[in-house]
């Protein structure tokens, strides 16, 4: 009778192992998965095409000109200007509800600021094309051009600043509270000392912060499309009809075919290698703050 | 003067803003270094409806050790956190009666309280460096009051920390993180930098309860030394250390000062029973 309960959770343990294990390996899987389809399907078209035609400054179906160039440089583009407003007003923001906001607010403004992150991404683009794209065109623009680099960055720096904040203000948070008292008690003010001691104190994970972000700006898809003009041109101007690498996967994927569509396996391709690159500086930033702070 | 009453850190805040100018009479302190004693007047400290101090009155010379000793929770720390202000950062801290460092009344409004920091400085119970480089951290409170040139800056660092018994040990590796150093050496880094801040007074809150006794040694050698300068209020649990560094020991129990007077007298004829129970070990 015991032998017999003992099998049989011996068995089941086995059982619940190999699930689990299957759990385990199933993003693991899935990440490879992803990868050999990219890799397989992009890169040889890449070579098909060359390399210079693809990553030259044309782009043009019908003539077989797959130049993903101005691409690239709008999503740099982009990617790098609403990361610089996102986090400009971000790590003020975190900053202001760290120390210098009433206790009261902080909690509820917390609170709105995570929020945003919980808005469909097509509900910011409706937002920039119904209000920011015209407002730039009426007000700000010079050449009556509302579409471009500027309203995808204004809409995508809204998108990223509840990463930004969250993990900025936990950052400074989780420096010990000693440091500021340190700082008060040598005759620093309340700015001082959090300028001068927690700020950098909290710099490992304010960094982090910004890469995440980064990651997110370059990746957004449909906020982006929506605001962004289409046109697969060089940017040359803040307000002009542009295209990003996501912009041209997702604006094309539904209607090519062949050719065209392989192109737009081989754009991904680019933008996974960007993605990549993004997280592999993420786990060096961490590991070389460890390091410093052992050595330290 | 009279009673002040000091509610939250935000008021203390929104008195230097007004106070501005505050800066140029050196935060309601004197001038002349030889005015340090501070004098403390019926001062009752409440956090919300707790009382943590009693009508405590006390006389502390300049240039002299005064030991606070008591029991855990008598209110010694709490004490010596009024005298630089630092308790204006515990929320519902509550503040009355009169405490005066050379005869200029520390809870006016007309104190400019980073001045009265700057000139009583603090070390505490855990050394607590900052985390950046062991130059910088002694640099802080130089660059916080405006010093910017590198030649005066690398002045200030040395004295500093030969005045802190430090320089020989770290004068090689002063742009190495303060945080690399052991615990002894972080606690003098940390009187070397409030030394840099060119105080009048230091505060020190059981500096060496977190130490070994060899470091314990080094410190308490230190303040032997840096007392001929400044006027130091140490608060210990360690009798034996009240002994060997004090001229004056205040005995502190439930917020009240039950006995002070010349550190010989009180360990060598206390008056009060209490006192003498504490001292020989019958409690706390």
């Amino acid at each position: 009778m015991m032998i017999k309960a003992y099998r049989y959770i011996k068995a089941r343990d086995a059982v619940m192992r190999g699930i689990f294990l299957f759990c385990a390996v199933f993003a693991v899987l899935a990440l490879g998965c992803i990868c050999v389809f990219l890799f397989a399907e992009g890169l040889p078209f890449i070579g098909k095409v060359g390399v210079s035609n693809f990553f030259g400054t044309k782009w043009h179906l019908d003539s077989g000109a797959y130049g993903i160039l101005s691409m690239i440089v709008a999503s740099l583009y982009v990617t790098g200007l609403s990361t610089l407003i996102g986090i400009a007003i971000g790590l003020f923001t975190a900053i202001c509800l760290y120390k210098f906001c009433p206790a009261k607010a902080v909690n509820p403004i917390r609170q709105l600021i995570t929020l945003l992150a919980g808005i469909p991404s097509v509900i910011y683009g409706l937002f920039g094309m119904i209000v920011i794209v015209p407002f730039l065109r009426d007000n700000i623009s010079s050449n009556g051009v509302g579409y471009g680099i500027l309203a995808a960055s204004l809409v995508l720096s809204v998108m990223i600043l509840p990463t930004i904040v969250s993990i900025s203000l936990d950052a400074l948070n989780s420096v010990p509270r000693s440091y500021y008292e340190g700082a008060l008690a040598l005759g620093a003010t309340s700015e001082q000392s959090v300028f001068k001691v927690m700020l950098p104190a909290a710099k490992s994970g304010i960094l982090a912060a910004v890469v995440l972000s980064i990651g997110r700006a370059i990746g957004e898809t449909m906020a982006v499309i929506m605001v962004i003009g289409g046109s697969p041109a060089m940017p040359g101007s803040l307000f002009q009809s542009v295209r990003t690498m996501t912009a041209n996967i997702a604006m094309g994927a539904t209607e090519l075919s062949g050719d065209a569509a392989t192109a737009l396996v081989s754009t991904g391709v680019v933008l996974f290698c960007f993605t990549l690159l993004l997280n592999t500086s993420i786990s060096l930033l961490k590991g070389g703050f460890k390091r410093e702070s052992k050595s330290a | 003067m009279g009673n002040n009453q000091i509610d939250t850190a935000r008021d203390s805040e929104a008195v230097r803003v007004e106070e501005g100018g505050a800066a140029l009479n050196n935060g309601g302190l004197p001038e002349s270094s030889d005015m340090y004693n501070i004098t403390v007047r019926n001062c009752d400290l409440y956090y919300g409806d707790f009382q943590a101090l009693k009508s405590v009155s006390i006389d502390i010379e300049e240039r002299e050790v005064t030991a606070l000793i008591g029991p855990s929770g008598c209110g010694k720390s709490t004490f010596i956190k009024t005298l630089n202000r630092m308790n204006d950062l515990v929320e519902g801290c509550r503040i009355t009666g009169e405490i005066l460092i050379g005869g200029r009344d520390i809870y006016a409004k007309s104190t400019d309280v980073t001045l009265l920091r700057k000139n009583a400085g603090m070390v505490f119970q855990k050394p607590n460096p900052f985390p950046m480089s062991i130059y910088d951290n002694i640099a802080f409170a130089p660059r916080t009051f405006g010093i910017k040139k590198k030649i005066e800056l690398d002045v200030i660092v040395e004295s500093s920390l030969k005045h802190a018994g430090l320089w020989l040990e770290v004068k090689d590796r002063l742009k190495k993180n303060a945080m690399g150093l052991s615990g002894g050496q972080q606690q003098r880094l940390c009187i070397a930098r409030a030394l840099a801040a060119d105080p009048k007074i230091l505060l020190m809150d059981e500096p060496t309860s977190a130490l070994d006794p060899i470091s314990t040694g080094r410190i308490e050698e230190l303040i032997n030394e840096l007392k001929t300068e400044y006027t130091i209020v140490i608060v210990t649990h360690n009798m034996q250390q009240a002994t060997r560094i004090s001229d004056k020991t205040a005995f502190f129990l439930l917020g009240e000062i039950i006995e002070y007077g010349t550190t010989e007298s009180i360990f060598s004829m206390p008056k009060d029973k209490r006192t003498e129970n504490y001292i020989t070990g019958r409690f706390g």
